[in-house]
């Protein structure tokens, strides 16, 4: 329906054209019906082949391409049907040639007007696509780094060492104070913004440390750490915050999955430019409480290792007797 | 006088209750307890009129405790962080402590217990019944025979049945009796591996071996253990499509 108004409005206004050069109506009529339905044609036409065909951004001289070459398949279309059409009138044949020049400019907008709307409209789609795409991966980063933020303040180890504090105040409020303090730096330390960059051990023993004190504290004498570690390692450079939720994990389920005393153990090495931590912990086998059993919680370690190191041997867990150890290794550059 | 335990596993976190509870002069603590364990020999032992009872705990769960106890006291759950948990009191309207709670917050409960407002049993019970205290699916049961308390891992499990209030869970050796209901253990079970046959009957797939019909429309399953155990005509649909047969 569109197409035939517009057709009609564009046979009409040529039409009307040609007669004020003093053609007759009919003449006029028949010649800018069939231009017209020409133009038509070949407008619904490349409508049609930017519908399928969709030339990327780096593909605009294309479209100019496109554009001529279709003005010149025009040109000699129109030119051979008028000359058929018009055969019998010589005088006609005349103005046809003359007005050539102005059929093909016209033939020129509209094809141009065409392909430029169809630019816009693709365009103007692509840019909404891709807010949208950076919308969503704003709100997965977003997402993520909320996720880290809780997984490192662990509110059910913030919340039970205030409770801890709570009670010290009145019968051991030096301790309280000392609890306030190492609870502060811990908290502090995890804050630390550059995760990509490798920190000495020494520096991050000091932050586990922080941690150990306060579980010992919450957990009274049920909890006992043991730490090896050898002399010559403590310059190597380890990812920042990375061995705390590691013993973390290993604290929880040791803690969770007995009832009796716990040790956990960390011990650290240095081998032919690896630095290996090792830490262990006591479980049960046959009363785990989740299939992920200790696994769980290590994942996001396996993750950062991966994008730090790109590879995935750096983190092992095996079981040996009722202990679970986690063993991480980092490649130390020569 | 009242009697009162505390359940907790953090000592620090029970001598703040134990601070607190110093004044209520009509509430004597009879004992501290570590874990679930302690806890369930301490209030078989002493019978006490309310407990402090903490949900992250060794072994077993403030909640496992819970189920092994028949008469249940009075309980005040405390809790620093615990999502689920929480989610679940509140649908229950259940009283509970956020750790670190003040004294003010801590009389105010046992002011509610006092009036009444803490009756333990059906709330309780259908609180134990709530299958979003548990994220994960449940790979373990906590059963209590006799003095000996056992962990029970599902797997072992070859058939649940519905025993009035309770469920009888069949081992290979024994049974267990659970005040559960079967659309608890239907939800919490690995679908995987379990299927509920019937109203009264939930199945491991493991220890299916073969399904017979009974009389006209009517099956049964057999188990491993040569145990037959009905299906309903709508399971029997279901579970041929499960097996893909």
């Amino acid at each position: 329906m569109i197409l035939l108004t517009t057709w009609a409005v564009f046979t009409a206004v040529q039409g009307y054209a040609i007669t004020k050069t003093g053609v007759s109506c009919d003449v006029a009529g028949l010649d800018s019906a069939i231009s017209n339905l020409i133009l038509g044609i070949i407008g619904v036409l490349t409508v049609l082949i930017f519908k399928f065909y969709q030339p990327g951004k780096a593909n605009r001289l294309y479209r100019g391409a496109y554009v001529i070459a279709v003005v010149i398949i025009y040109h000699h279309a129109i030119t051979f049907v008028l000359n058929t059409v018009f055969a019998q009138n010589k005088e006609y044949l005349v103005f046809i040639e003359q007005s050539m020049p102005v059929r093909d400019v016209m033939a020129l907008l509209v094809i141009s007007f065409i392909t430029i709307t169809h630019w816009l409209v693709g365009y103007i789609q692509d840019k909404e696509e891709s807010e949208k795409n950076k919308t969503e991966i704003e709100t997965i980063m977003r997402e993520a780094e909320l996720v880290k933020l809780r997984q490192q303040l662990q509110p059910h180890f913030l919340f039970n060492s205030l409770n801890s504090i709570n009670a010290l105040v009145i019968t051991q409020p030096q301790e309280a104070r000392k609890m306030v303090q190492q609870l502060s730096e811990f908290l502090r330390g995890t804050l630390r913004k550059d995760e990509q960059k490798l920190i000495p051990l020494k520096d991050e023993l000091a932050h586990l440390n922080l941690y150990l004190e306060i579980e010992k504290v919450r957990f009274g004498h049920r909890l006992n750490i043991e730490t090896k570690n050898c002399e010559n390692c403590l310059e190597s450079g380890i990812p920042p915050l990375l061995l705390q939720p590691v013993v973390e994990n290993a604290i929880k389920f040791g803690l969770y999955d007995t009832t009796g005393d716990v040790l956990i153990t960390i011990e650290t090495k240095l081998n032919d430019h690896l630095l290996t931590v090792k830490i262990t912990n006591p479980f049960d086998k046959e009363t785990q409480r989740s299939k992920s059993g200790n696994n769980f919680g290590l994942e996001s370690i396996q993750r950062r290792l991966y994008l730090l190191f790109a590879r995935k041997d750096l983190l092992k867990t095996r079981t040996e007797n009722s202990n679970f150890i986690t063993t991480i290794s980092i490649p130390q550059l020569k | 006088m009242k009697r009162a335990i505390i359940i907790d596993d953090e000592p620090l976190a029970r001598t703040i209750a134990h601070e607190y509870l110093l004044q209520h002069s009509d509430i004597e603590l009879v004992a501290q307890c570590g874990d679930g364990f302690e806890g369930v020999k301490a209030i078989q032992q002493h019978k006490p009129d309310i407990i402090f009872l903490d949900i992250q705990m060794p072994k077993i769960s403030g909640f496992e405790m819970l189920e092994l106890i028949e008469d249940k006291p009075a309980i005040i759950f405390t809790t620093a962080f615990d999502e689920y948990a929480i989610k679940a009191f509140e649908a229950n309207a259940i009283d509970y402590l956020l750790k670190p709670y003040s004294q003010d917050r801590f009389n105010s409960a046992l002011d509610k217990w006092r009036a009444g407002a803490n009756k333990p049993e059906e709330r309780v019970e259908k609180l134990l019944n709530t299958t979003q205290l548990y994220v994960e699916e449940t790979n373990r049961i906590v059963i209590k025979n006799g003095s000996d308390i056992r962990i029970v891992p599902t797997q072992d499990i070859h058939y649940i049945e519905a025993y009035d209030d309770y469920v009888k869970i069949f081992t290979k050796e024994t049974y267990y009796l659970k005040k559960k209901t079967m659309n608890y253990y239907e939800s919490v079970l690995n679908a995987n591996d379990f299927f509920r046959t019937h109203r009264s009957f939930i199945v491991n797939l493991k220890e299916l071996t073969r399904i017979e019909p009974m009389e006209k429309n009517s099956y049964v399953a057999v188990l491993r253990s040569g145990k037959k155990v009905p299906v309903s005509r709508t399971s029997y649909s279901q579970l041929k499509e499960k097996l893909g047969i």
